[in-house]
């Protein structure tokens, strides 16, 4: 047996984050960095094993009585979100270095303990090979979110965060039934199994797949969110200090989207396509309606989470589409959407921390007291409308073209979210940003540009999206596969374009 | 049968061996009985210190001979066939034994308020010059030591009994002395006997229901012996009336004794009402021991029956469970809480009473082991908040209010993360024991071919986990409350919290430790 790399890829993080729980003194910090910094060196090391074609699964009998496996393992897609989760982990970390800590027995230590506990928890989400394993981490995650938002969010954080733990419990509850589910069918198939190849053999469809499928399928769609079950969100991440809410859109809602992708279409591919015309609909009414919440949005890190719920239709409209084209566009977009959606809610921050408010209203003229603070502001919106150049683009257009060969409809509608995306892209810039400088802003931001720390923290961000909007190819490369097998395991092939004077 | 002379005699065989874990335990507790008579004068002071030594002692050598009797496998019926020893009963055995010690070590603290949490003389009066002068005197009795030991052997009979009267006295014999305890408590002393007197009312009418059911099986079948039944059931010599009246009042009887709705209503009050480490030691091994009974006799006795009696049953858990969790919903007191929550957590149970699945592959876990992690996993997490519960203080006495939680994670954030833990495991959240307990009832529940009840649950669950959830919520998000503290509690409160935290990690981590012993150990003999 090989050395067990995905194994300590979650560990040293979760080992790191208990041990950060212990009293310690002002060193907690940079303890807590150095773990970040080994996780992301252990990430880079496994990305360079896995495009080596090094055989990276593990698999060692857990719970024998209920047929579940420790087995981890990667494809495309758990890697792209295991990088995305090293990469993002440090930068929150850096950027909640000095701003945590300010209530109560709530310290920065035990904040950083928090997020390292959550990305350990997260990597083995996104590399379990095994159900039941995937169904406790999954909910397992909800532990250390709850805490950092009650913990270090705003005044109202006790109510958002427990409306974040209910809706996620919720989705969790009825996948639970699914879970079991599952067992009793893999059981009386014979030998009960939670092995994704095992339950991907048995082949379930049928009614009993329907409502199995249902089950993990409301629990994604509560992730993702997706509306109608999304308003957990804007709460959520309203009361989120900014580096909370990366964590939690920017890694822990891509769990919604991998989980339709490695679960949903894996385990129950006809089912999947039974309830695909419905998931379509939901993501165009996502994508509208999340851009309509973001353009009418006052509060600017509600903004950036609506910004996001579009974001998600997009995605989930690609899967759907079954299309290889936008399923590797969803799956590229799940990447750009963590690093942009990260540029956003840092840089809403930046402002936020300085004003004391989160009100769009509130500013005003701030570009030319603080050039940077607005050029990476201006940088993040053009990210979240899919400027080309910009990763997002890419993959937001992979998605859009790829939909028209299968309902050209949806693209249409889909077209519809692209130019409210610029609505609420440029309102996001041009309110606070432009005009003339209000007394307010001459206040709080003369002087007080983004430092080097807060500069530092952009780079691997800004740098990201980019890298990946101006040479997407070898992140398209990566995710394709997923994407080719999901297709293939749902048994649909691409439409065929049909090229006008043949015939 | 053999001719038998008139006044002739035959002395029973007894198995001492096998039986020894019920004679340890009884002999210690009437050795307990003693210290409370002949240690008198200067040695009083030293009573707690004797008892405690007996029942960390007897409950310890008890679950020795029940582990090494472990090696003779399965027995078979003992003392003239009126217990059987089966895997179950020993699983039942060592649960019970280990519940039993921890829950009861709580009854040792005096740190905490300075003096036990017993009333010095419970015959005393409430507010009468004898109580004072008891209290002033410290003239302490330790009779509640030996209660429990008592109570703790009839547990054991009652898990264990194969004929319907060994069952009864079984049942008596743990019941009297909880009966008693409850009256005990040295705060609020009124409170506390009036629980007493309405769980010793209720109590006692549901006995009568019990033996009255007994009297109806024995008529329909000839006999208490529960395989004997089971084999009437089968193949009736007479009409199927009496089958059917026994059955409805053996039922009512033992689901008294588990809490289930409409048989629930003593719970919340005996449970608030009663000193807080007995409501420990009730809410986890009465619960067990008459799920325990209750597995047996619809499993082993009217199994054959069982079209009768799922569809009632499946009715019962839905009621069960929806009314714990409602009625759980607008609870401001910590005990009254967790009662009404132990009420819902008898409900998840009944979801895999009711499927009944036996005839699995090997290995996969039937309803009785199932059960039995489940009654496991909610028995630690009950151990460790009972006891925290106990550490919670306002200067006057125990804070069993809520809004006096408020907070609580500002002043001693570890005691308010073990509650914390102990409370995902009620609400079934990973990394704990409760989420695989959740797993493997619902599972055995679903196998049984009752996935709807299963559904039902799990929606349940849903809002169960809210009431916890807001528990923690009020420790950690609201500003501390100022007039609570957390006392300095020694090492008999402390022991229970820290087993109950690592037990509900680690099951909730690697459930095979449990769950497999429990799945060889898990069929019935009759």
């Amino acid at each position: 047996m090989t050395f067990p790399w995905l194994t300590v890829l979650g560990l040293v993080p979760l080992v790191g984050g208990l041990l950060l729980l212990l009293p310690m003194r002002e060193a907690s910090k940079w303890l807590g960095m150095g773990f970040a910094l080994l996780t992301l060196g252990l990430g880079a090391g496994i990305a360079g094993m896995y495009s080596a074609g090094v055989d990276l699964a593990v698999q060692v009998p857990w719970v024998r009585s209920f047929g579940a496996s420790w087995a981890l393992g990667l494809d495309g897609m758990g890697l792209a979100m295991v990088l995305l989760t090293v990469i993002l982990t440090p930068v929150v970390l850096l950027v909640e270095w000095k701003s945590s800590g300010i209530v109560g027995q709530w310290t920065s230590q035990a904040f950083f303990a928090l997020v390292l506990i959550l990305e350990g928890l997260s990597l083995f989400v996104f590399t379990a090979d095994d159900v039941l394993l995937f169904y406790l981490f999954f909910e397992a995650t909800l532990i250390p979110m709850y805490f950092l938002i009650v913990g270090y969010g705003g005044p109202r954080r006790g109510y958002a965060a427990l409306k974040f733990l209910l809706f996620s419990l919720a989705g969790g509850l009825v996948m639970l039934a699914s879970v079991i589910g599952l067992y009793v069918v893999s059981a009386s198939a014979g030998r009960p199994s939670y092995l994704l190849s095992d339950l991907a053999a048995l082949n379930i469809g049928g009614e009993a797949g329907h409502w199995l499928m249902l089950g993990f399928l409301i629990a994604f769609i509560i992730k993702a969110p997706m509306v109608p079950l999304h308003t957990w969100l804007p709460d959520a991440a309203e009361q989120s200090t900014p580096g909370s809410a990366t964590m939690l859109v920017g890694v822990l809602d891509k769990i919604g989207t991998f989980g339709m992708i490695k679960f949903c279409l894996v385990i129950f591919p006809e089912a999947s396509r039974w309830a695909a015309p419905v998931m379509v609909i939901l993501a165009l009414i996502s994508i509208i309606y999340g851009a309509l919440g973001a353009i009418g949005s006052r509060n600017l890190m509600r903004l950036v989470a609506y910004t996001s719920i579009s974001h998600f239709g997009f995605m989930v409209l690609g899967i759907y589409s079954f299309t290889t084209q936008s399923m590797s566009g969803s799956i590229f977009y799940m990447l750009n959407h963590g690093f942009s959606t990260a540029a956003l809610f840092l840089a809403v921050g930046y402002l936020i921390s300085r004003r004391g408010s989160a009100d769009i209203n509130a500013f005003g003229g701030v570009q030319k007291l603080a050039p940077v603070a607005s050029g990476v502001l201006l940088l993040a919106a053009l990210s979240a409308l899919s400027l080309p150049g910009m990763s997002t683009f890419v993959s937001e257009i992979m998605v859009v073209t790829g939909t028209f060969g299968r309902a050209p409809w949806a693209t249409a509608v889909a077209t519809v979210g692209m130019v409210l995306a610029a609505v609420y892209a440029l309102r996001l810039y041009r309110k606070p940003m432009t005009g003339p400088v209000t007394d307010d802003a001459a206040q709080h931001f003369t002087g007080r540009d983004l430092n080097e720390v807060e500069r530092l923290v952009m780079v691997p961000v800004i740098g990201a999206i980019l890298l990946l909007g101006f040479y997407p190819q070898p992140a398209v490369k990566l995710v394709e596969p997923t994407a080719q097998a999901a297709m293939q395991r749902v048994q649909l092939v691409d439409p065929a374009p049909v090229v006008e004077g043949e015939q | 049968m053999t001719m038998m002379l008139p006044l002739e005699i035959t002395a029973p065989t007894i198995e001492f061996r096998q039986l020894a874990p019920i004679l340890i335990l009884f002999g210690a507790a009437c050795a307990g009985v003693l210290v409370d008579a002949l240690m008198l004068g200067r040695s009083r002071r030293w009573r707690g210190e004797v008892q405690i030594g007996l029942v960390v002692g007897g409950v310890l050598a008890a679950l020795a001979y029940t582990v090494a009797n472990l090696r003779l496998g399965p027995v078979g019926a003992v003392a003239m066939g009126s217990i059987m020893l089966d895997g179950p009963t020993a699983v039942m055995w060592v649960l019970l034994l280990v519940f039993g010690l921890l829950a009861v070590m709580v009854f040792k603290e005096e740190r905490l308020a300075g003096v036990p949490v017993f009333a010095s003389s419970a015959a005393t009066v409430p507010g009468s010059r004898e109580e004072a002068e008891a209290d002033r005197f410290r003239l302490e009795q330790t009779e509640v030591f030996p209660l429990a030991l008592f109570s703790l052997t009839g547990m054991l009979v009652f898990v264990s009994a194969n004929d319907l009267l060994t069952l009864f006295v079984g049942l008596e014999v743990f019941s009297l002395p909880l009966y008693l305890m409850c009256g005990m408590a040295r705060k609020r002393r009124l409170l506390s006997q009036e629980a007493a007197l309405k769980y010793f009312l209720l109590g006692a009418f549901s006995s009568g229901f019990f033996l009255f059911g007994i009297a109806m099986l024995y008529g329909f079948s000839g006999s208490f012996d529960l395989g004997t039944i089971a084999a009437a059931v089968t193949a009736p010599a007479y009409g199927r009336g009496l089958l059917y009246a026994g059955l409805a009042l053996v039922a009512v009887g033992l689901l008294f004794k588990i809490g289930i709705v409409p048989f629930a209503n003593w719970i919340p009050d005996v449970y608030m009402g009663a000193p807080t480490p007995l409501t420990g030691f009730m809410a986890i091994c009465t619960k067990m021991a008459a799920v325990g009974a209750t597995l047996r006799v619809f499993y082993v006795a009217l199994g054959a029956e069982r079209w009768t009696w799922q569809p009632v049953f499946a009715v019962l858990a839905i009621i069960t469970m929806i009314a714990g969790t409602v009625a759980a919903l607008t609870q401001r007191d910590v005990k009254r809480l967790l009662a009404y929550s132990s009420i819902a957590h008898a409900g998840f149970i009944f979801t895999a009473v009711t499927g009944a699945s036996q005839d699995v592959g090997a290995g996969q876990p039937t309803s009785v082991s199932a059960i039995l992690f489940y009654l496991a996993a909610y028995g630690f997490a009950t151990v460790g908040a009972f006891a925290i519960v106990t550490l919670v203080r306002n200067p006057a006495s125990e804070e069993n209010d809520l809004d006096g939680w408020a907070g609580l994670a500002a002043k001693r954030p570890w005691v308010a993360g073990l509650m914390s833990l102990f409370l995902l495991s009620f609400a079934g959240i990973p990394p704990t024991a409760g989420l695989m307990g959740k797993w493997a009832v619902f599972a055995a529940a679903w196998r049984g071919g009752y996935w709807w009840l299963v559904v039902i649950a799990v929606l349940t669950s849903l809002v169960a986990a809210y009431i916890y959830l807001k528990v923690i919520v009020i420790m950690f998000a609201r500003p501390p409350a100022p007039n609570t503290y957390v006392g300095e509690a020694s090492l008999w409160t402390w022991i229970p919290i820290v087993v109950g935290a690592v037990a509900t990690l680690v099951l909730g981590i690697a459930p095979d430790l449990l769950l497999g012993p429990a799945s060889l150990l898990g069929t019935f003999l009759r």
